[in-house]
């Protein structure tokens, strides 16, 4: 079953076509990676997705409704769930209501503590729930953005860039919670370390300068000629 | 628990201060309770949501007038003439949040304060209706309530009494509640709560009335227990005024708007005693404030002894 489909997605800013007519299909389950160089227009095509940018032309499909004009926090409602490339918390509030927060959409009471405390825990925050967002580390931000994702229970997550900052320890650790969560959602992750996506996707799609260059599984991808050039050779992949 | 304790110990000592204080004081303490509750309703929007408001003085001004043209026209008694001024700025407050809460940040600020202004020289168009700036009075037989008459010093101050604490177990009750902590959410980051599949145009809206209605509730009750009604309190300056007194009292604090009030008031009070250049006195304590202790005296204790205080 088709979760996600776009067609003919488009979003240009002034002149600069940064997604260009993107026909894109998730099936339900997957682990999808979203590669390319930067500025290729990954951010864009998920905002779109997530209802961050209103699209120029083209269409979205999630889960068989058509939810192109949809605001974004009825997209979310849906099942949809976006952390953001740059960091996106609530600096004044403790990360553990950054993360209950993320949770009192959709539940009351108990069951709010329950997944807030599960969460915390998932994401190693531990030690911090208590101490001010705006305080904890770089990385440490990073792990309650990718939090915040979680304790909303989606049924696709988004995740742009999570690994960004993050050490080597707390990569393993996310590349394990990946793998748990699998199960549960559907994933698009937009990941730089090639590490990440090879052990965590079923597949995987390439963009660039707005174009889906090439789709297909890992070693299908490490072996197309043409992403080489655009991408995988490149120093900054 | 601390947090329940200490504001019901402070609607306490206000309780209390009614047997000891002089009569001089028992009155501005009056007028104080009343002027905080409307600077609570202000920081519910302002200090707990984020935006900014340079109209709220229509909102004051609908509850006292939704309360004293329904006494002076239509021969209303004092309750129901109350819960007109209570409905009318309900009405109002969601009115403006429709046009208001398309815009943001400056724009915000701007379209507020045009709207109170438009309030304001509606009131002075009508002046048939509403004396204009001269405003009426409202007679002490029609400030009775259950046979109680409000106009009496001491039925006044516990009338002030109830409604500050209404007010305050309102925003204290408010901000714990879910609703509440997504206003806070839209304080901090407002892009992240629609991100969270939040409405916030929804929340900002709620905030707006609830703001609103208990700034109209504190000018209807104004008006009953003062007897007066005038476009003064439409007025920009009536609109400058809770933000004042919220920023000095601290924004996003439950108690900082009563604190404010009182602050204000008083040192306007003590400074006009001493000298008749009390504004200078008032602007240069005022001036200190914001520079040592910039998110207010309640904010300045939170952030050095308790970090838990609401
Ligand atoms: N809000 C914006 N306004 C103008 N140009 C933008 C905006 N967002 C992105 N772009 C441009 O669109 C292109 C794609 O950017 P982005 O989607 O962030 O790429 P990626 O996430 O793949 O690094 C870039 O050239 C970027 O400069
Ligand atoms: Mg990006």
């Amino acid at each position: 079953m088709t979760l996600l489909s776009t067609k003919g997605l488009s979003k240009s800013f002034d002149g600069l076509e940064a997604v260009s007519s993107v026909d894109f299909e998730l099936p339900a389950g997957q682990i999808r990676a979203l590669i390319g160089p930067n500025g290729a227009g990954k951010t864009t095509f998920v905002s779109l997705i997530c209802g961050r940018l209103a699209p120029t032309s083209g269409t979205v499909t999630f889960d068989g409704y058509d939810i192109t004009v949809l605001p974004a926090h009825e997209r979310i409602q849906r099942g949809i769930a976006y952390t953001f490339q740059i960091t996106s918390i609530f600096p004044g509030l403790s990360a553990r209501e950054n993360i209950a927060l993320a949770a009192r959409r959709f539940l009351k009471g108990a069951q709010v503590t329950e997944v807030v405390e599960a969460t915390i825990d998932k994401v190693g925050l531990l030690g911090r729930a208590d101490q001010t967002a705006g305080d904890l580390a770089y990385g440490h931000k990073r792990l309650l953005e990718i939090g915040m994702g979680l304790a909303q229970n989606p049924r696709l997550l988004i995740l742009d860039e999570p690994t960004q900052g993050l050490s080597d320890g707390e990569i393993e650790a996310f590349k394990e919670l990946i793998r748990d969560l699998a199960d549960q959602a559907t994933i698009l992750l937009i990941e730089h370390n090639m590490k990440v996506v090879m052990a965590t996707a079923n597949k995987i799609s390439v963009l660039d300068g707005g174009r889906m260059l090439a789709e297909g599984t890992p070693e299908e991808i490490q072996n197309n000629f043409a992403v080489q050039t655009a991408y995988l050779g490149r120093d900054d992949a | 628990m601390k947090v329940v304790g200490l504001h019901i110990g402070l609607l306490a000592v206000l309780f209390a201060l009614q047997f000891v204080l002089p009569a001089y004081h028992h009155g501005n303490l009056a007028r104080i309770m009343v002027l905080a509750s409307y600077a609570i309703g202000y920081n519910i929007l302002f200090g707990y949501t984020g935006l900014l408001s340079l109209g709220h003085a229509l909102f004051f001004a609908a509850g006292m007038y939704g309360m004293g043209l329904g006494i002076q026209h239509f021969d209303l008694p004092a309750a129901p003439a109350l819960i007109a001024g209570v409905v009318s700025a309900a009405l109002v407050s969601g009115g403006l949040a429709l046009l208001a809460l398309r815009t943001t940040g400056v724009a915000f600020m701007i379209v507020t304060l045009m709207f109170a202004q438009a309030g304001y020289l509606t009131i002075l168009y009508f002046g048939e209706w509403t004396r204009g700036d001269e405003g009426f009075v409202i007679a002490q037989s029609a400030r009775m309530i259950a046979g109680i008459d409000l106009s009496d010093p001491t039925n006044r101050y516990f009338a002030a009494l109830i409604l500050f604490s209404i007010c305050l177990v309102v925003c204290l009750w408010l901000i714990r509640s879910p609703f509440g902590k997504t206003l806070i959410a839209i304080r901090e980051n407002e892009e992240r709560v629609t991100m969270l599949g939040y409405s916030t145009f929804a929340h900002k809206l709620g905030a707006m009335v609830v703001s609103g209605t208990l700034s109209g509730t504190a000018g209807a009750t104004y008006g009953l227990l003062f007897g007066y009604a005038g476009a003064s309190f439409a007025s920009v300056q009536y609109s400058i005024f809770p933000l004042l007194w919220v920023l000095l009292g601290g924004a996003g604090t439950v108690l900082g708007p009563f604190v404010g009030t009182l602050f204000m008031f008083y040192l306007i009070d003590l400074s006009s005693g001493i000298t008749s250049a009390y504004m200078l006195i008032a602007g240069v304590v005022l001036v200190l404030l914001t520079l040592f202790a910039p998110q207010g005296l309640m904010g300045e204790l939170r952030r050095r002894f308790w970090k838990g205080l609401p």
